[in-house]
């Protein structure tokens, strides 16, 4: 094969190591700016602590942090998952019943565009904690599940429907073989949105709750680290909740990857 | 070996006064009359929006006459219980991009709940438009013309009497145009379905068809009705010969005349 077409299949690879050494670079350069900064700045750690002693905290409290991470982590995959139940359910529901959906959706809206930071407090009163963490992430994270999959079921190609209805399918398989898999685009888009959203509204609940004094979650980690001054912890808590979200968006990311490379068009890389 | 339309037989489906008005107001057919025969190629032309696409979904059931009948051959009438045996090929492919070639056929046997002989049937639709090797395959590893004979292969796994088609190749390069059509030809002389293609194409449907009714546009209705009694199996000669040139000279007046009279003074 010629030459002009290596070199266009090692474009794409160029291509793909940018796009990983590139934010690592710049991370590096930060963390060396930041560590120069607080040492010739002689900046005290409780003001702002150095990446190495954020570090040297993170692997001396591991015992404690990797405890509060395993909490905030269950909370924001148990707020997922129903989230995705709930929303890909509740939009099938209204998919499939006009009445139900007028009932419903506009309640499901004020829910949403209701700060769930103001919520968070109303709920600590009413429903036991750990209950209360998971319903406000649970309430934070199903409504992009829930709009995506609503747009997705409507999305249906006129022309499939009508040969559905040409071979006399039924509601069930009219859902289950052309509605459900053509809305998967948009549950999946829906779902990634979701993960990083349910951590947020774990994040959230765990502070509210935190100010009551009860909880033991990584954001109670932060309030607590707070009042104690102890910046370095609250830095080291802080870099295991962002990381924790990047795990979160990448798992998503590949899983959707994974499910619709063979056919749907932003999960294909095109050749130019 | 050519299938002839059996003139004297009892149609396989007939519109009678035949009317849809949408709700917009739009009235896409008035008083419209046309016999399928059994075994026939029948091509419905005329300018874009005269309702000839209307017309081939009110057969199909798909749309609702606002006026009107449509009456069915008593041995299609006997299985209306179910769905009517009828094939389906839209001007798009139509494909569920999600699902394989040989998914994509296999679902009129699915959700008919044929399944136990779904692969041989699936096996036989694909090998009977060249698919055989892409069963397996996404439809948007496909070309045009292969996700076309997909759409074919589906509207033939049932062993449907009746094949509608609507612009099926409109979207296509001529090369794989003219391959499609004496394939389809050659599918049609072979397994003696009635054949019902709309087109705007006054060359194609010449190729294609024995009988062409050319329609005006709004409202719907049939102008005239001619007889392409050249022989079949017609080929690349045929697409070349006096006698083809001839017969789109008499259809392209007829269309034109056609489409004169629904301009009006």
């Amino acid at each position: 094969m010629s030459e002009g077409r290596a070199k266009d299949e090692a474009r794409p690879r160029v291509d793909r190591v940018l796009r990983v050494l590139l934010p690592i670079a710049v991370l590096a350069l930060g963390v060396v700016v930041w560590e120069l900064l607080v040492r010739v700045g002689n900046i005290p750690p409780y003001v702002l602590p150095g990446p190495r002693l954020v570090f040297s905290t993170l692997i001396a409290d591991w015992a404690v942090l990797s405890a509060s991470l395993l909490v905030t982590l269950t909370t924001t995959l148990e707020g997922f998952l129903l989230a995705a139940a709930g929303g890909v359910g509740l939009a099938v529901l209204f998919n499939q019943s006009r009445l139900i959906e007028y009932s419903l959706y506009p309640y499901a809206v004020i829910l949403q565009v209701t700060p769930i930071v103001a919520i968070a407090p109303l709920l600590l009163v009413y429903l036991p904690q750990q209950a209360a963490v998971l319903a406000c992430a649970w309430i934070v994270a199903f409504f992009p599940v829930l709009a995506n999959t609503t747009l997705g079921l409507r999305s249906v190609d006129h022309n499939l429907a009508d040969l559905f209805r040409l071979y006399g399918a039924t509601r069930r398989q009219v859902l289950w073989e052309l509605k459900l898999p053509a809305a998967m685009p948009y549950i999946l888009g829906g779902l990634k949105i979701a993960g990083g959203l349910s951590l947020i509204g774990a994040v959230v609940a765990e502070i509210a709750a935190g100010s009551a004094g009860a909880g033991s979650g990584l954001a109670y980690r932060i309030v607590e680290s707070g009042y104690r001054l102890n910046i370095p912890r609250m830095f080291a808590a802080l870099l295991l909740l962002s990381v924790a979200g990047i795990v979160i968006f990448f798992a998503l990311s590949l899983v959707s990857h994974l499910l619709l490379r063979r056919w749907h068009e932003s999960a294909i890389v095109r050749e130019v | 070996m050519p299938v002839h339309p059996s003139k004297s037989g009892a149609p396989v489906v007939a519109l009678h006064s035949v009317g849809k008005a949408f709700a917009n107001g739009v009235v896409a057919l008035e008083r419209l009359n046309l016999d399928v025969r059994p075994g026939e190629f029948v091509s419905l032309l005329g300018p874009s929006g005269c309702g000839k696409s209307t017309a081939l979904r009110i057969i199909a059931g798909l749309s609702e006459p606002t006026s009107g009948t449509v009456e069915w051959l008593e041995a299609e009438a006997a299985s209306a219980a179910g769905p009517r045996r009828i094939g389906f090929v839209f001007q798009e492919p139509t494909l569920m991009p999600w699902a394989t070639v040989a998914a994509n056929v296999r679902l009129p046997l699915k959700l008919a709940g044929l399944e136990p002989n779904a692969p041989a049937r699936v096996d036989a639709a694909l090998a009977r438009v060249g698919l055989s090797g892409f069963a397996q395959s996404y439809p948007r590893e496909l070309s045009g013309g292969m996700k076309m004979r997909a759409s074919i292969a589906r509207a033939l796994v049932t062993e449907p009497k009746l094949l509608l088609m609507d612009e099926p190749f409109a979207a296509l390069d001529e090369i794989t145009r003219f391959r499609l059509n004496n394939d389809l030809l050659a599918l049609w002389q072979s397994l003696g379905k009635t054949v019902v293609f709309v087109t705007h194409s006054v060359f194609e449907s010449v190729y294609l068809s024995q009988r062409i009714i050319v329609m005006t546009s709004r409202p719907g209705r049939v102008f005239t009705e001619l007889l392409i009694d050249a022989p079949y199996p017609r080929d690349e000669r045929f697409r070349t010969s006096a006698d083809y040139v001839d017969h789109c000279r008499q259809v392209s007046e007829a269309l034109t005349r056609a489409i004169a009279a629904t301009e009006g003074p």
